[in-house]
C-alpha cells in the first residue's frame, strides 16, 4: 500500500512537472517568435511597414461593420487645446468633457468618433425596451426633450446631481435639433451611458432620425462644427439612432416612451422587432434590394447622396439574402453577371470581396452594413403585412400625441403616429398591466402636464423652447412608490455663468483631488484603520480624520467634504469607490495599442474573410490573392516577392501559414512601430514580453 | 513503442522542425544554444521528461561545445516526431495526477503542491513553483487545480 502510494506520488509529480514545463516552453517560444517578427518588421524598411499598415487600414475600413474604426487613423495634433479622452470612458473623462463644453471648447473628431463607436457597440446589445427597477435607495430621474439646449441639461445636473450608480436617469428622446448644442448633449449622454451602463437609459425620440435632422438643424450643426469629419460622424449617428431602444419600463409598471401609444400598441410585438432596420422611422424599413445591372443601384431619397465613394460602392453590391424567413423572397443574382464595360477591375474586386464575405458566413453582419448604410426603397421592397404592422408600432411609439376625446385617429399634423384618447390609454395600460405612461414630444408651459385622468404624464425638459420666457422645463423624480414628482426650472443667462470666485475654487478643488489621488494608498491604509471589519465603509467623520492625517494640509475637510464626496449613504462612505473615482488618467501613448487589442473581434472578422476555406489559418496563397485584389484599390504596385516577404514576416511559427494570433500580433506590431515616435518603445516591448 | 499514424508528410514535419529551430538561430548560422533544445522540443508538441531531454541532447550536441547544429537536430527530431516518442499529456491524465496524492477534493493547499513538486520526480526550482502558483487565484489560499489546468491550456490556444 505504502509503496504504491509512493510510486503514485513520483509519477504524479513527474507528470505535472513535464506538463508545466511544456507550458512554459511553449510560452517562451511564442514570445521569442513575437520578438522576431517585431524585429523583422522594424528592420523591414519603411515601405513595407507602410504597405502593411495601409493594407490593414483598408481592410478595417471596408470589411468591418462600421468604418468608424478609421478613427484610429486620426491623430490628435499638439495644437489641439480641447479635452483629451481615454477609453474606456471614466467619470473623470466625463468631467473633462462637460467642463470643456461649458467653456465652449470643441471635442476633437477622433474622440467624437471614438465615443460614438463605443456607444454604437453598446447600444447594439440592448433590448428594444429597457427594463429598469427602482428601489428604496435609488430614485430615478426622467428627463424629456432637450433639443440641443445644453444649458438645460447642465441645469438639471446641477439641481439634481449627475447620473451615477446611485442616481439613475432615463432620457426620453429628442436630444437634438433646434438648439445649438445637440452634439454636445449627445456626447455627454453617450458618455454617461458608457460609464454607467446600468443606470443611464436612453429612449429614441422622433428627432433621432437623420431625415428630421436635415430639416431641423442637427445635420447642419455637425457639418459646420466638423467640416472634415462631419459626414462620417453623421453616418455613425445614423446607426446609433437606429439602435437606440424604443422605450423603458420601470418596475414593469410605468412605461416611458417618447411619443406615446396607439390602439394597436403591443409591447410584446415591439420586443421582437429588429429596431435597427428603421434608420429613419419616417420611411418603411430597409429591405434587401436587387442589384440591377452590375454597378447600378437603386438609391432612394433616404440616402445621404453625398456620401463617400467607398460607402456608395458598398451600397451597390447587394445580392445577399439573409437567413431570416421573412426576407428570403428575393431571387439571388448571379455573381458572374459582371458588366463588361467601364470599371471592370473595380467591379470584379468588389464582387470578389462580396463573395468572400458571403463565404465567410458573414451574411448577417453584412446585412447590417448594407441595411444601415443603404436605405429603404419602397419601389423595390416587398412590403409584407408583417413589415407594415411592425413599422406602425415603431412610428406610433415615437410620433403620437394624446387627445382629449376618445378614439384613435392618424396624426395628420405631424404626418406620423396617432392621436390617441383616454379610452385607448386605459385599454393599452390595462392590457399590459401598467399604471402610468410617461412621454414627452410636446412642449408644455410648465414643463410637464398630466392628462387622461393622470394616467399620462408629459415631461418636457427644454425651457424657453420657443423664445425666452416661453416655458419652463421640468424633470421627474420617482421612487419605488412610482409616484412622479415634477421639478421645474428655467435656464437663464445669470445662472449659467460661473462667478470668478467659483471658478477659482473649482481649480483648487481639482488640484486637491489630484493630491488625494497621489496619496491613495496611504489614504486607503488610513481608512482601513477605521474599518477593522473590512466592510468597505467608514463614517464621514472618520474620513475627515484619516484624510487630514495623511495629507497634513490643515484643511477644513468637513467643510470641503460636499465638494469632494458626492455619495455617502446614511453618513457612510464607500472609500474604495471614492478613491477610484478620484483617479486621473493621463492619455498614454499606448492608447493606440490598446485600441488595437480592443478591435479583436473586428480583426477576427477580417481574418475570417481572408480565410476562405475556413481552416483557421491563412495560407500564403490566400494572403497573396487578397493582397493582389486589394493592391488595385490601394493603387500600389507590389510584386509577388514583396507579398511573399510580407506574409513570411507575419508567419510566426514558420509553418507556412498565418494563424489568427499571428495576424493580430502583426497588426499590433505594425501599429507599434509606425507610431514609434510617440511610443516609449522599450517600455512597450517589455510590457508585452511579459505578457 | 507505438508508431503513430502521421497525417503529415515527412517533409512537412521537417519544415516544422526547421522553423522552430530557426526561431532560436539568431545569426542564421544553423545552430542554436543547447539550452534552447528543450524549449524547441516542447514547442513541437512533445512532452519529454528532463531525463529524456538530456538523453536527446547527448545525441545531438557538438562535443560539449554548447551548440547544436541543425543537420544533426533535424533527423533526430524528425524521428522523435514520427515515432511520437514524447506524446503530449491529455488534460484528463493531468487531472488524475493532481488527484492521486490527495483525496479527490478538487483543490489543494499551496504547501501540499509545493512539497509534491519540489521533493518528488524531477524537482521544481523555487522559481518554477512560484511561477506556477502565481497562476492560481489564491483568495482562500487554495489551489483549484481543474481551473489551473484549464487556464494553462487555454493560454496557449494555437
Amino acid at each position: 500500500m505504502f509503496s504504491s502510494l509512493c510510486f503514485s506520488a513520483i509519477r504524479a509529480a513527474l507528470l505535472i512537472q513535464r506538463w508545466y514545463r511544456q507550458y512554459v516552453a511553449r510560452l517562451e517560444m511564442r514570445r521569442r517568435c513575437t520578438w522576431n517578427i517585431f524585429q523583422s518588421i522594424e528592420y523591414a524598411g519603411e515601405q513595407d511597414q507602410i504597405k502593411l499598415y495601409n493594407f490593414f487600414a483598408f481592410l478595417m475600413d471596408h470589411f468591418t461593420p462600421a468604418n468608424w474604426l478609421s478613427y484610429f487613423l486620426l491623430t490628435v495634433p499638439d495644437s489641439y487645446s480641447g479635452p483629451h479622452l481615454t477609453f474606456p470612458m471614466t467619470f473623470c473623462g466625463l468631467s473633462k468633457l462637460m467642463e470643456a463644453f461649458k467653456h465652449k471648447q470643441q471635442l476633437h473628431a477622433r474622440y467624437v468618433l471614438q465615443i460614438l463607436g463605443e456607444t454604437w457597440r453598446f447600444l447594439r446589445i440592448l433590448p428594444n425596451i429597457n427594463h429598469v427597477s427602482v428601489c428604496p435607495t435609488k430614485e430615478i430621474t426622467i428627463c424629456g426633450d432637450l433639443h440641443g439646449q445644453l444649458e438645460d441639461l447642465l441645469l438639471i445636473f446641477y439641481k439634481n446631481g449627475l447620473p451615477s450608480c446611485e442616481k439613475p436617469y432615463i432620457f426620453n428622446g429628442d436630444f437634438v435639433d433646434r438648439g445649438k448644442n445637440s452634439l454636445e448633449i449627445l456626447l455627454i449622454l453617450f458618455g454617461f451611458l458608457l460609464v454607467y451602463p446600468n443606470d443611464v437609459h436612453l429612449n429614441r425620440g422622433n428627432h433621432e432620425d437623420h431625415i428630421v435632422n436635415l430639416r431641423y438643424g442637427f445635420t447642419k450643426e455637425v457639418l459646420v462644427k466638423y467640416r472634415v469629419h462631419g459626414r462620417k460622424i453623421l453616418k455613425l449617428l445614423q446607426k446609433i439612432f437606429s439602435w437606440l431602444p424604443l422605450a423603458t419600463l420601470i418596475n414593469d409598471k410605468v412605461l416611458v416612451v417618447h411619443g406615446g401609444i396607439s390602439d394597436s400598441t403591443d409591447l410584446e410585438a415591439v420586443t421582437r422587432i429588429d429596431r435597427h432596420r428603421y434608420v429613419s422611422v419616417l420611411r418603411p424599413p430597409k429591405m434587401i434590394r436587387h442589384m440591377l445591372n452590375g454597378n447600378k443601384a437603386v438609391i432612394s431619397g433616404n440616402e445621404d447622396a453625398t456620401g463617400p465613394a467607398e460607402g456608395r460602392r458598398r451600397v451597390r453590391s447587394l445580392t445577399n439574402t439573409s437567413n431570416s424567413a421573412q426576407r428570403n423572397k428575393m431571387p439571388r443574382r448571379s455573381l458572374h453577371n459582371l458588366p463588361t464595360t467601364g470599371n471592370q477591375l473595380n467591379c470584379s474586386v468588389e464582387d470578389e470581396l462580396r463573395k468572400r464575405r458571403r463565404l465567410a458566413g458573414f451574411d448577417q453582419t453584412y446585412n447590417e452594413i448594407k441595411t444601415s448604410d443603404s436605405d429603404s426603397d419602397p419601389e423595390f421592397g416587398e412590403s409584407t403585412e408583417t413589415h407594415g404592422q411592425e413599422w406602425k408600432q415603431v412610428v406610433d411609439l415615437l410620433w403620437s400625441d394624446p387627445q382629449p376625446q376618445n378614439g384613435c385617429i392618424p396624426n395628420e399634423v405631424r404626418g406620423g403616429g396617432c392621436y390617441w384618447g383616454p379610452d385607448v390609454t386605459e385599454e393599452v395600460l390595462g392590457r399590459h398591466n401598467l399604471q402610468l405612461l410617461i412621454r414627452s414630444h410636446e412642449c408644455k408651459q410648465d414643463g410637464y402636464e398630466f392628462c387622461h385622468n393622470r394616467r399620462v404624464l408629459t415631461i418636457f425638459s427644454a425651457s424657453n423652447y420657443y423664445e425666452v420666457g416661453s416655458n419652463r422645463g421640468a424633470y421627474i423624480r420617482m421612487g419605488p412608490d412610482l409616484v412622479p414628482h415634477c421639478i421645474q426650472y428655467q435656464a437663464s443667462s445669470t445662472c449659467r455663468e460661473l462667478t470668478l470666485r467659483q471658478r477659482c475654487t473649482r481649480s483648487a478643488l481639482r488640484a486637491l483631488r489630484q493630491q488625494l489621488f497621489v496619496h491613495k494608498s496611504d489614504l486607503i491604509g488610513a481608512f482601513q484603520e477605521f474599518d477593522p471589519n473590512h466592510t468597505g465603509r467608514i463614517s464621514l467623520h472618520h474620513w475627515a480624520t484619516a484624510t487630514e492625517k495623511v495629507l497634513n494640509l490643515g484643511l477644513p475637510w468637513r467643510v470641503l467634504r460636499p465638494q469632494l464626496v458626492n455619495r455617502a449613504q446614511y453618513g457612510m462612505l464607500n472609500y474604495q469607490q471614492w478613491i477610484r473615482e478620484l483617479s486621473i488618467t493621463e492619455p498614454k501613448p499606448e492608447v493606440i495599442m490598446e485600441t488595437m487589442y480592443k478591435q479583436h473581434s473586428n480583426l477576427e472578422t477580417i481574418f475570417r474573410i481572408i480565410d476562405t476555406d475556413h481552416s483557421g489559418l491563412i495560407s500564403f496563397e490566400e494572403f497573396r490573392q487578397t493582397w493582389k485584389l486589394l493592391s488595385s484599390h490601394l493603387k500600389m504596385e507590389i510584386s509577388d516577392k514583396a507579398i511573399a516577404d510580407l506574409a513570411q514576416s507575419m508567419d510566426f511559427n514558420k509553418d507556412g501559414s498565418i494563424d489568427i494570433n499571428e495576424f493580430m500580433e502583426a497588426f499590433r506590431l505594425v501599429d507599434l512601430s509606425t507610431h514609434k515616435a510617440t511610443n516609449n518603445l522599450d517600455g512597450g516591448r517589455d510590457q508585452w514580453l511579459d505578457g | 513503442k507505438l508508431i503513430s499514424v502521421v497525417s503529415e508528410s515527412v517533409s512537412a514535419v521537417e519544415q516544422k522542425i526547421t522553423a522552430a529551430f530557426k526561431v532560436f538561430d539568431y545569426d542564421s548560422s544553423n545552430k542554436v544554444d543547447v539550452r534552447e533544445i528543450g524549449t524547441i522540443i516542447y514547442s513541437l508538441g512533445c512532452c519529454p521528461t528532463q531525463a529524456d531531454i538530456h538523453k536527446f541532447i547527448a545525441e545531438v550536441e557538438e562535443e560539449h561545445s554548447g551548440v547544436v547544429f541543425l543537420e544533426k537536430f533535424l533527423p533526430a527530431m524528425t524521428k522523435v516526431l514520427l515515432e511520437n516518442k514524447f506524446p503530449p499529456i491529455p488534460k484528463s491524465t493531468i487531472l488524475q495526477a493532481f488527484k492521486v496524492k490527495l483525496d479527490q477534493k478538487g483543490y489543494l493547499k499551496p504547501e501540499e503542491l509545493k512539497k509534491l513538486l519540489m521533493e518528488e520526480g524531477e524537482p521544481f526550482t523555487q522559481q518554477e513553483i512560484e511561477e506556477m502558483l502565481a497562476h492560481t487565484d489564491r483568495e482562500d489560499n487554495l489551489i483549484y487545480y481543474p481551473k489551473l489546468i484549464n487556464k494553462l491550456t487555454s493560454d496557449l490556444t494555437q
